[in-house]
């Protein structure tokens, strides 16, 4: 088991990497540059700009640099080396390795990118907290209702529901659903900014609409599971020998149903957290999303690549996580392959 | 969330057939039998058809919309116009037949260009789908075939590209191609086909390399080994066709999946290209029209019900189809 968590969590090292150097070379060759401007910026001021982010240096190794050090007479090679490496590539990889994403091009570099994060993350997570809370409390209920009451109306009920959440992107009912309430019922998507601080009202919204799809896969995955159980041997025994039906379905159904429901916990807590980016931007929700999307038009790549490289170490470590709860929920799944 | 892809991983089914004693029926290859349990599904066959409606409707995109979906003249059009049955006392905007679901700013005709947006739908649902089968397949079925390294060099490979926030990764995919030559084909169609496949083909070689696995110890692949079948003749006569069930709700999920990709890219400005060329195959997409729609729902709301409700639509025709065949072709797996 400790074996399999190291294993696991040295994983991620190559999949960050991955994950950096895909997102560096492919933002290499977007179009246009943090300083573009309406009017182009004079060329000093541009050199001045590129050599204090290290845009001047080549992009991925720097023989000139290794070069002259070598004339200099130096034989040092773990200077040399350093001189060879001293790239945008390189520099940037081992300042994310050691935490540190760079300045935010935007704010000319008065603020780093993980700052950035940290400032809007929060706002994020507390949507996809909210998601989750919601899709687990009604999630889960419903599919335990439709699966008690199998063939009901309230069974009928709760898988339309589910079908039509598990379906409907949360981006197409989002938008919906503002158009609704914009148009009768007065509501605004306007908010103040003070309102996002906290944990106030205005998360309700776009937190429940967020989680609208794992609510329903949810309902649908618990009503499943339970009606598997049901009909499980250790269920009849549990009737035979006299338990009254709310002993055997609290006691024995519900709490072997929601194995399955668990397991499902934590892909879709990382889903949720980092799955807000359009909804954000629609509820006007200054969260990660938002200013992921906002990066795109100004052109802030060294944002965009921050967030694609934060947003793959929260997955990757909610994998790991979800793997510890298979074992911790399910002891009859073994971690050892 | 676990996509429904990896509810599929884990079951392999055979089905079993209960003969009953003293009566003989007619034998049903297990396709016959999937398209009877299929049928039974209401909403699956009703998806379906809606699909095949859709199919045809995109084909016949140019008989069908009434006006050009790419030139709109305000001045007889005028600029949003409310939807047909909306009446306004101003007669530049008031509804009009010719107009079934209004016009948007440029005077352009909102049900044309729903109806020219099913065909982007269709085929960007469509050929990423394919793209991934044909990436993620021969991966699942070397991996799980040959085992040992090669399976272990595959399947981390897999698991690094697994790990790529799939949407973070379509919208940098965007915007750094989307200007380059590449990303101007087609309006930047070939380009959304490649982000769109590039990362998800990761589910399906996980699925195959699962059934590989499974069938390859399989009773009947060891006679047909034995008897002195090839590799090739194994994998694509015993393993390949026992996969296939799998295969097929895995892409009645992946269809739906790009379609809603799609939508959120253009939404973002970052999808397709809009097309000026008046006689353009693909004029716009309903991503497109949602990104118009949601600056100006205030004005026009049919700019935004309409485009939305097509794609939920959609997204739900899937489904029920995608349900339906799990049904029919996987009758274990039941979520």
């Amino acid at each position: 088991m400790v074996e399999f968590l190291i294993r696991r969590i040295l994983w991620m090292i190559p999949v960050i990497i991955a994950v950096a150097a895909v997102t560096f070379f492919l933002m290499y060759r977007a179009p246009g540059g943090p300083w573009d401007r309406e009017k182009p910026l004079p060329t000093p001021v541009r050199a001045t700009l590129d050599a204090k982010f290290g845009l001047d240096k080549p992009l991925w190794i720097n023989p000139d640099e290794f070069g002259e050090r070598w004339d200099a007479g130096d034989r040092n090679p773990f200077y040399l080396g350093q001189g060879f490496f001293d790239s945008r590539f390189f520099s940037y990889m081992s300042n994310v390795f050691r935490g540190d994403l760079g300045p935010s091009y935007a704010s000319k570099g008065a603020e780093s990118v993980q700052e950035v994060i940290a400032k809007k993350f929060p706002v994020s997570l507390k949507i996809g907290a909210v998601a989750l809370v919601f899709s687990v409390l009604v999630g889960i209920p419903l599919g335990v209702l439709g699966a008690l009451h199998q063939n009901s109306w309230i069974d009928y009920v709760t898988r339309v529901i589910s079908t039509f959440g598990v379906a409907v992107p949360s981006f197409i009912s989002g938008l919906l659903i503002l158009l609704f309430l914009t148009r009768r019922m007065g509501y605004s998507p306007m908010r103040d900014p003070s309102e996002w601080k906290g944990f106030g009202v205005a998360f309700l919204l776009p937190g429940i609409i967020l989680g609208l799809g794992t609510m329903s896969y949810m309902a649908r995955l618990t009503r499943s599971s339970m009606i598997e159980i049901k009909r499980q041997d250790f269920v009849r025994t549990a009737r035979a020998k006299g338990l009254t039906n709310s002993m055997v379905v609290n006691r024995h159904v519900i709490r072997n149903a929601l194995i399955p429901v668990v397991t499902v916990l934590g892909p879709a807590a990382a889903d949720l957290v980092t799955g807000s980016i359009i909804i954000e931007n629609i509820y006007g929700a200054p969260g990660l999303g938002e200013e992921f999307v906002s990066s795109i038009a100004k052109r802030d790549y060294s944002v965009i690549m921050g967030t694609a490289i934060f947003y793959a170490l929260l997955v990757a470590a909610a994998n790991v996580l979800v793997d510890i709860t298979y074992g911790l929920v399910d002891p009859r799944i073994r971690l050892d392959n | 969330m676990p996509t429904t892809l990896d509810a599929i991983t884990e079951t392999n089914s055979l089905r079993t057939v209960e003969l009953q004693p003293g009566r003989t029926r007619e034998a049903r290859s297990l396709w016959s039998d999937a398209w009877r349990q299929f049928r039974r599904n209401k909403l699956a066959v009703i998806g379906g058809i809606y699909l095949i409606f859709l199919l045809f409707v995109a084909l016949l995109a140019p008989a069908i919309a009434p006006q050009n979906p790419i030139k709109g003249d305000v001045k007889v059009a005028g600029k949003y116009r409310q939807a047909a049955w909306v009446e306004t006392d101003n007669p530049k905007t008031t509804g009009s037949w010719d107009y079934p679901l209004g016009t948007d700013g440029n005077g352009r005709d909102v049900f044309s260009r729903l109806v020219y947006g099913t065909r982007i739908s269709l085929v960007v649902g469509f050929i990423p789908m394919i793209v991934i089968m044909i990436i993620g397949v021969p991966i699942g079925l070397i991996s799980g075939f040959s085992g040992g390294k090669v399976d272990n060099l595959l399947m981390r490979l897999t698991d690094v590209v697994y790990a790529f926030p799939s949407l973070l990764f379509f919208i940098i995919m965007q915007i750094s191609l989307g200007e380059t030559p590449f990303g101007k084909v087609l309006n930047g169609l070939v380009l959304l086909f490649v982000t769109l496949s590039i990362i998800n083909w990761t589910g399906v070689a996980r699925l195959v390399r699962g059934e590989t696995l499974s069938l390859r110890e399989k009773e009947f692949v060891e006679a047909a080994r034995a008897s002195g079948s090839s590799n090739a003749r194994l994998i694509f006569r015993h393993i390949l066709p026992n996969s296939l069930g799998p295969l097929i709700i895995a892409s009645a999920f992946i269809v739906p999946g790009a379609i809603i990709s799609e939508a959120v890219l253009s939404y973002l400005g970052i999808g397709l290209r809009p097309s000026v060329n008046l006689d353009a195959p693909f004029p716009t997409s309903w991503g497109q029209m949602i990104q118009a729609g949601g600056a100006q729902y205030r004005n026009q709301p049919w700019l935004l019900i309409a485009p939305s409700v097509a794609v939920a639509l959609i997204t739900l025709a899937f489904n029920f189809v995608g349900d339906g065949l799990r049904d029919a072709l996987d009758p274990r797996e039941q979520v």
